[in-house]
């Protein structure tokens, strides 16, 4: 390689054109709301289905969506905030992310939001402070894991959807044997699916959802105890049904394999939904992360992934104010959820889903225990970060490069460093 | 009045001289001298919990005996000097040896060949990176299909994705990416050679192998040289190329980072991990001076030396 150039003056370049470019698109006029956000694939159904549905019942205020690439995102919103150029409303990743935004003083308290009642615990959990008092962001949208499979190919092969352990272990040996298609659609080149979409998907099963991750928590779990070492078993047992070359398989690669029909089972988020339903030309379904025993309590990651803040230096917030009470509403929750399939609103309204799949996975709420992403809340604010250490560790078990006992030491050896009721 | 004051008076201050330089040196202060800078100062300081404490040199103790930070830390330093060393060994003995092919007056099409060569430097990276994962990719690449035509199929592997392999498969493509650079720069030397020089040496009965290596060698000997510090530095600074293909946690294990993606992961954070300023600079700021530390030994024993064989 050989362009000289210094990725310091690069990055320092960078951050001040972000700061340029964003100050010259701003909009401030009165009765005028913008929305940060890092959803850009969002962007048609809010100019096109949520923001005329908001004006319906307030004409006077004018909505933009203004998204930056989600990779782009946590950077971009800093500088933004920074240089006072940030829009009203602030899309609010899960945890630390946005509580660090709140502690520095560039999220207001939403306290005394009306809206907020509509929504249980949990729901707000992504965006409150450690000890609970104040919250910061309005929770918006969920995301369920659990595995999608090509119905086609299921009923060739004369199969049907996996409840147990053994049953999906047996589904996954016939697909092998008796056909020329992938079992599983993942690879581990880009490491996070194989703790997203691997571990944090079916080891809920393992560690029993919230009393697991609370265990964990307050540290009278380690991560060394058997459900973690057998989530990562299982997925050690994943190694031969996955596609040829699956180390160099991108998340991408294993879109594709599934809807061009080459794979049957896809470890999913439901935000795939989404993406199959514009690429694969056949049907295909969902069921939820397999138990060990037929009737065994099940439990599903229904991960809080989006909230909406406002800014503390937005000149609206009266306005901004009246938006998120409106998204706390029966309206903007079956608008969300039809507009976006795969994104589950968190608030207590029963709402009608029409996407069949869609349908299918929030229905797990009703007889499976929702819970988070394990690592999400407080446990990557350290050093080592243990959900970047989830990805590596998982990956190379995947890869059979790391035994799962050596998987769960290193992580509990990291967590250990640095987060006391571990220690 | 003295000799001195007149002196003066005829050769006032060429202030157009700070004119015509200041906006150009304004620019540079700006974005190079400032920026610089204010890295080597903030990686003195800590700014985690939005505080920003002086801690002198903590940051690089802590980056250089802290388990958590050294381990990444030496991993990606030294995958950096593999990263560099291929590209030597590689890139530029077959720029060199293009270059004299592409000299060669009986070499018909040069110009085309020229070209073709030259082209992929001109390309993003970001679209080397991806098109080189379609190729390899043991999915959709050709490369598995092309192999076995050749019946070497059973040799095939997911290269980019096999800790062993992975970093040696980017250098390759990294290295045909950038291989038209010496190339080309080689190639301009060659051609400046006078005539009469070479002539002289087919005249006193020297073989072409005779006249390349004991007249136009020596005579390119500095711009090699120029050509290896170039690649020592854009090697340390290398960065897209794993950022597009494996991103910034370097994987498989961390056996792709280099000190660029360490920086970015350590400076902008990554997913849940916080992003530390200082730290961040404190690992720029040991590039920086590790690249420096290079150049300057360059500078020293190398540049020196072969100055004596100039024109």
């Amino acid at each position: 390689m050989l362009n000289a150039h210094s990725i310091l003056s690069v990055s320092k370049c960078a951050l001040a054109t972000a700061v340029v470019l964003s100050s010259a698109g701003m909009v401030n006029a009165a009765g005028t709301l913008s929305i940060e956000s890092w959803r850009s694939d969002d962007a048609n159904i809010w100019s096109d289905v949520i923001i005329p549905a908001f004006n319906k019942s307030h004409p006077d205020t004018k909505v933009f969506f203004s998204p930056t690439p989600p990779t782009q995102y946590n950077s971009a919103l800093q500088a933004k905030l920074q240089a006072g150029t940030a829009g009203d409303l602030i899309t609010c990743r899960p945890f630390d992310t946005s509580l660090t935004l709140y502690q520095n003083g560039y999220l207001d308290n939403l306290n005394d939001l009306k809206g907020l009642s509509e929504f249980s615990g949990v729901a707000k959990s992504a965006w409150v402070t450690d000890d609970g008092q104040d919250q910061f962001c309005l929770p918006m949208a969920s995301v369920i894991h659990g595995f999608i499979y090509n119905k086609e190919i299921f009923k060739e092969l004369n199969l049907s959807a996996p409840k147990t352990r053994d049953e999906f272990f047996k589904v996954l040996d016939t697909i092998k044997s008796e056909s020329r298609y992938a079992p599983l659609a993942m690879g581990t080149a880009d490491q996070w699916e194989t703790a997203t979409m691997g571990f944090q998907n079916i080891g809920p099963n393992y560690w029993k959802g919230e009393t697991g991750r609370k265990a964990l928590l307050d540290g009278k779990a380690k991560l060394t105890d058997k459900p973690y070492v057998d989530t990562w078993k299982e997925l050690a047992k994943w190694k031969p049904y996955l596609g040829h070359g699956f180390e160099a398989q991108k998340y991408s690669d294993s879109q594709n394999l599934f809807t061009l029909g080459r794979s049957a089972i896809y470890p999913a988020g439901s935000w795939d939904i989404q993406t199959f339903n514009n690429q694969a030309d056949f049907e295909f379904g969902a069921f939820p992360p397999p138990v060990a025993k037929a009737g065994d309590a099940c439990y599903i990651s229904d991960h809080t992934d989006i909230g909406i803040g406002i800014n503390a230096n937005s000149k609206n917030k009266a306005a901004a104010r009246e938006l998120l009470n409106w998204m706390a509403s029966q309206e903007f929750a079956e608008l969300f959820a039809n507009a976006v399939p795969g994104f589950f609103p968190l608030s207590n309204h029963k709402i009608a889903i029409k996407d069949p799949v869609a349908q299918e996975f929030i229905s797990w709420r009703d007889n499976c225990e929702s819970t988070i992403r394990n690592s999400y809340q407080i446990l990557s604010r350290g050093t080592p970060n243990l959900e970047n250490q989830l990805w590596n560790v998982s990956a190379q078990v995947i890869n059979g490069t790391m035994t799962p006992e050596a998987a769960a030491q290193e992580t509990q050896k990291g967590l250990e460093q640095w987060y006391a009721p571990q220690q | 009045m003295t000799q001195q004051n007149q002196q003066d008076e005829k050769k006032p201050f060429p202030w157009h001289l700070v004119i015509f330089l200041a906006p150009a040196l304004l620019i540079y202060v700006t974005f190079s001298v400032y920026p610089l800078l204010d890295t080597l100062f903030l990686s003195l300081f800590n700014t985690q919990q939005g505080e920003s404490t002086f801690v002198g040199l903590q940051n690089f103790i802590t980056l250089v005996t802290d388990d958590n930070w050294s381990d990444a830390f030496w991993n990606a330093l030294l995958n950096n000097f593999k990263f560099f060393a291929i590209h030597m060994l590689l890139q530029n003995p077959i720029g060199l040896l293009l270059a004299v092919l592409l000299s060669s007056p009986k070499l018909r099409l040069s110009g085309t060949y020229r070209t073709l060569i030259f082209m992929p430097t001109m390309l993003s990276v970001v679209i080397i990176g991806f098109v080189w994962q379609l190729l390899l990719s043991p999915i959709w690449g050709i490369s598995e299909n092309f192999l076995y035509s050749i019946g070497l199929g059973q040799y095939f592997d997911a290269w980019l994705g096999k800790e062993g392999s992975a970093l040696i498969t980017l250098s390759f493509i990294s290295v045909w990416q950038f291989v038209g650079i010496p190339m080309m720069l080689i190639y301009a030397t060659l051609l400046n050679i006078p005539d009469d020089i070479v002539d002289a040496s087919v005249v006193d009965g020297a073989n072409p192998l005779q006249t390349f290596w004991y007249i136009k060698l020596p005579l390119i000997l500095p711009t090699i040289a120029m050509v290896s510090i170039l690649t020592f530095v854009a090697n340390f600074n290398a960065f897209e190329l794993i950022y597009a293909v494996k991103g910034a946690l370097a994987g498989p294990n961390f056996s792709t980072d280099l000190m660029g993606t360490f920086f970015y992961r350590t400076f902008f954070g990554f997913q849940l991990q916080q992003g530390s300023a200082s730290m961040g600079a404190a690992v720029a700021t040991l590039m920086f001076l590790i690249i420096l530390v290079g150049v300057m030994l360059f500078l020293f024993f190398v540049q020196r030396r072969i100055q004596r064989f100039q024109f």
